[in-house]
């Protein structure tokens, strides 16, 4: 953090110069070189979200007049806008990737507005209509990837009880819950999952105590939607139940036990967002996609993965790739008996009802408030 | 039962598991935060002591493969930190919390900033005692899984006591507390006094760190004290510098600590936020409950800046 301020300084300077450079009349070189400015609000290598968008953002480092500039750890406040002005008048950067679901509104909006030629691009915001132009928001169908590792923890589970360690109650954390579940119900319908919601993104020691209380449940495959999946990981293959990993593969941490899980690929989304740019086009306002889309991916399955259990989820996979599966099809009732989604009635994967989910589907033991 | 469940017994068992796993650190802390605050000054910066231990451990037990060297340089790494506290705090006119706060973020900062390459890499862990081996129920088994450094914390914590009561050194802390004058004129340096007093407690407070980062949660993260340390300073408050009430104080709140968790395991599942706070309410009662506007705390050394 401290050489990003140095170098900074170094950047103030040479921008300085830059700028009397131009009023002179003369263009640098340097103009040719387009810098990107990623900003994550925890540490870069958590075997989680973040290093999920550090990988993205080293695939950017690869390709030809391309610089990338970082900050970690900034918190979902005034101080991410400090760090987006920071990267706009001190690094030059002219398209910046505020990642965290916090810096959406107000403050990358805020910013968006003050500088209405530079690009912003948010992880998981929902960009409307009244929004500013230069600004967008993409976010992956990662419930797919989610539907599939129910598949195969459906599969898997000897008691039929699956676990799911959550931050908190918000839509994107619910859809991956429930697409979990009803996938976990085709392997096998009488599986249930059992949620505990810890009450923030990063909370070690809670995850911890949630892993253990699960297992002591019965529960012998977990998964989770926290920003470090490691706790959970690694307590969980400790007490010898098998987890789903989530964000990034997380198999090297436990190799035994590690089925399968939920990746997103954004290596494979940036460049093409870089590429839009260079050809002259404007990247979508809203973006999103699924596993067909390369947005997201699923690990290579562990080695207890059953025959059976690959081939119902490499079919299932291969739907979502031709684009004519639904993961929300009607009737589905919610865990307290109501239907929250009518027989008949198909939520295909950019209906933006299921982003306002509210609700847990049948199956699900837990509460949402 | 048939499915391997135990129902509702989840909660009293989860309780009772978290009290061992998760009371620790607290214990390590508050004990060594009670050695300093009985030589009469408060050492705040054990929460950056916590997770610089953390953080040197994990480091050691990676690089050496040895989990126990890791917890050596935990301790040590405590050690040199309290004797920067007190070293600073010998200069005339400084506070000794204001030094305590500074390094506290410097701990912290310092920690996050040596610990970046750790995150990602696995380290050896310490091992666990298996207490639970004439139990076929595996709930019970992996409660009484035991760290060999819980039973060092609860063994120091009657043994502390005794020290304070009985020998030589632990009568010379307290006075140091109770009336620098008394120990001067007895011919002793209260400095240091106060010097090995807060080395000893970084000392025990790095150790309490090793814990987090090497045995449970098990990794080094920078959520992974989120405020432990500094609740653990509170704590000896209102275990009124007491080691017993320490072990007894840290026990409730590892306990605590688990009940949310534990309670939306077996389905109840409102204000699971309520649960989460419960240990620091449970501070906020007990503080109210003890306090009193006629008198400063029974126990309270008469030496520390917050009684004088």
């Amino acid at each position: 953090m401290d050489f990003g301020r140095i170098s900074r300084r170094h950047l103030l300077q040479g921008s300085a110069a830059l700028a009397l450079g131009s009023t002179l009349g003369v263009r640098s070189a340097a103009a040719a070189e387009t810098t990107i400015g990623f900003i994550y609000v925890g540490s870069r290598d958590d075997y989680g979200y973040n290093q999920a968008h550090a990988q993205g953002a080293a695939a950017l480092k690869k390709l030809p007049g391309i610089k990338v500039v970082e900050e970690e750890k900034v918190p979902e406040t005034d101080a991410v806008e400090k760090t987006m002005e920071s990267m706009i008048n001190l690094d030059g950067a002219t398209l910046l990737f505020p990642t965290s679901f916090g810096y959406y509104n107000p403050h990358m909006i805020k910013m968006a507005n003050k500088f209405p030629k530079i690009h912003f691009e948010h992880c998981g915001g929902l960009w409307a209509d009244k929004d500013p132009k230069n600004a967008g928001s993409y976010f992956g169908y990662i419930d797919e990837a989610q539907y599939i590792s129910g598949i195969v923890a459906g599969y898997s589970t000897k008691s039929g009880k699956l676990g799911f360690v959550a931050a908190k109650p918000i839509p994107q954390v619910l859809r991956n819950i429930n697409a979990f579940t009803l996938g976990a119900k085709l392997a096998n319908p009488k599986a249930t999952t059992q949620v505990i919601f810890t009450g923030d993104w990063s909370m070690p020691v809670k995850e911890a105590e949630a892993t253990n209380s699960l297992i002591d449940q019965g529960v012998d495959v977990l998964t989770c939607h926290v920003d470090g999946p490691k706790t959970m990981v690694e307590n969980a293959a400790r007490r010898g139940a098998m987890v789903c990993g989530y964000h990034v593969n997380q198999s090297p941490l436990a190799p035994k036990a590690y089925l399968t899980g939920a990746e997103w690929n954004w290596e494979a989304l940036y460049p093409k967002f870089v590429k839009m740019i260079t050809a002259g086009e404007s990247i979508p306002n809203f973006y999103r996609g699924g596993l067909k889309e390369e947005i997201v991916k699923v690990s290579p399955y562990g080695e207890m993965v059953s025959a059976e259990a690959r081939k119902h989820a490499d079919d299932v996979k291969a739907k979502f790739m031709a684009g004519n599966y639904t993961i929300f099809k009607g009737p589905i009732a919610d865990n307290k008996g109501k239907t929250v989604i009518a027989g008949g009635t198909d939520r295909g994967q950019q209906d933006p009802e299921l982003e306002k989910m509210d609700y847990l589907v049948d199956g699900v033991i837990g509460a949402t408030a | 039962m048939a499915d391997g469940s135990i129902g509702l017994w989840t909660v009293p068992l989860a309780v009772f598991g978290g009290a061992i796993r998760v009371s620790t650190p607290f214990l390590f802390v508050s004990l060594g935060e009670c050695i300093t605050e009985r030589s009469g000054r408060i050492n705040l910066g054990l929460e950056g002591t916590l997770v610089m231990g953390a953080m040197s451990a994990y480091g050691i037990s990676y690089l050496s493969g040895s989990p126990w060297l890791g917890v050596l340089a935990a301790g040590i790494t405590g050690a040199l930190l309290g004797a920067l506290h007190a070293g600073i705090c010998s200069l005339p006119r400084v506070n000794d919390i204001a030094v305590g706060i500074a390094l506290m973020l410097f701990g912290t900062g310092l920690a996050f900033f040596l610990g970046k390459p750790l995150i990602e890499p696995t380290a050896a862990r310490l091992p666990a005692i298996d207490f639970g081996w004439w139990s076929d129920v595996p709930q019970l088994r992996a409660a009484l899984r035991i760290n060999v450094l819980f039973l060092v914390g609860v063994a120091i914590a009657p043994l502390l006591y005794w020290a304070f009561r009985t020998t030589r050194w632990g009568l010379l802390i307290r006075t140091a507390g109770e009336s620098a004058d008394a120990a001067r004129a007895m011919g002793h340096s209260v400095l240091l006094i106060r010097l090995r007093a807060t080395m000893v407690g970084g000392f025990l407070a790095g150790i309490g760190g090793s814990f987090l980062s090497l045995f449970y949660p098990g990794s080094w993260n920078e959520g992974l004290s989120s405020g432990q340390g500094i609740t653990a300073v509170a704590l000896v408050i209102f275990a009124r510098w007491d080691p017993m009430l320490c072990l007894w104080a840290s026990l409730a709140f590892g306990g605590a600590a688990a009940l949310g968790p534990a309670l939306q395991s077996v389905g109840v599942t409102s204000g699971y936020h309520l649960f989460n706070a419960a240990p620091y309410i449970l501070t906020l009662a007990i503080m109210i409950i003890t306090c009193s506007p006629k008198r400063t705390l029974t126990g309270a050394p008469a030496e520390l800046s917050i009684t004088r």
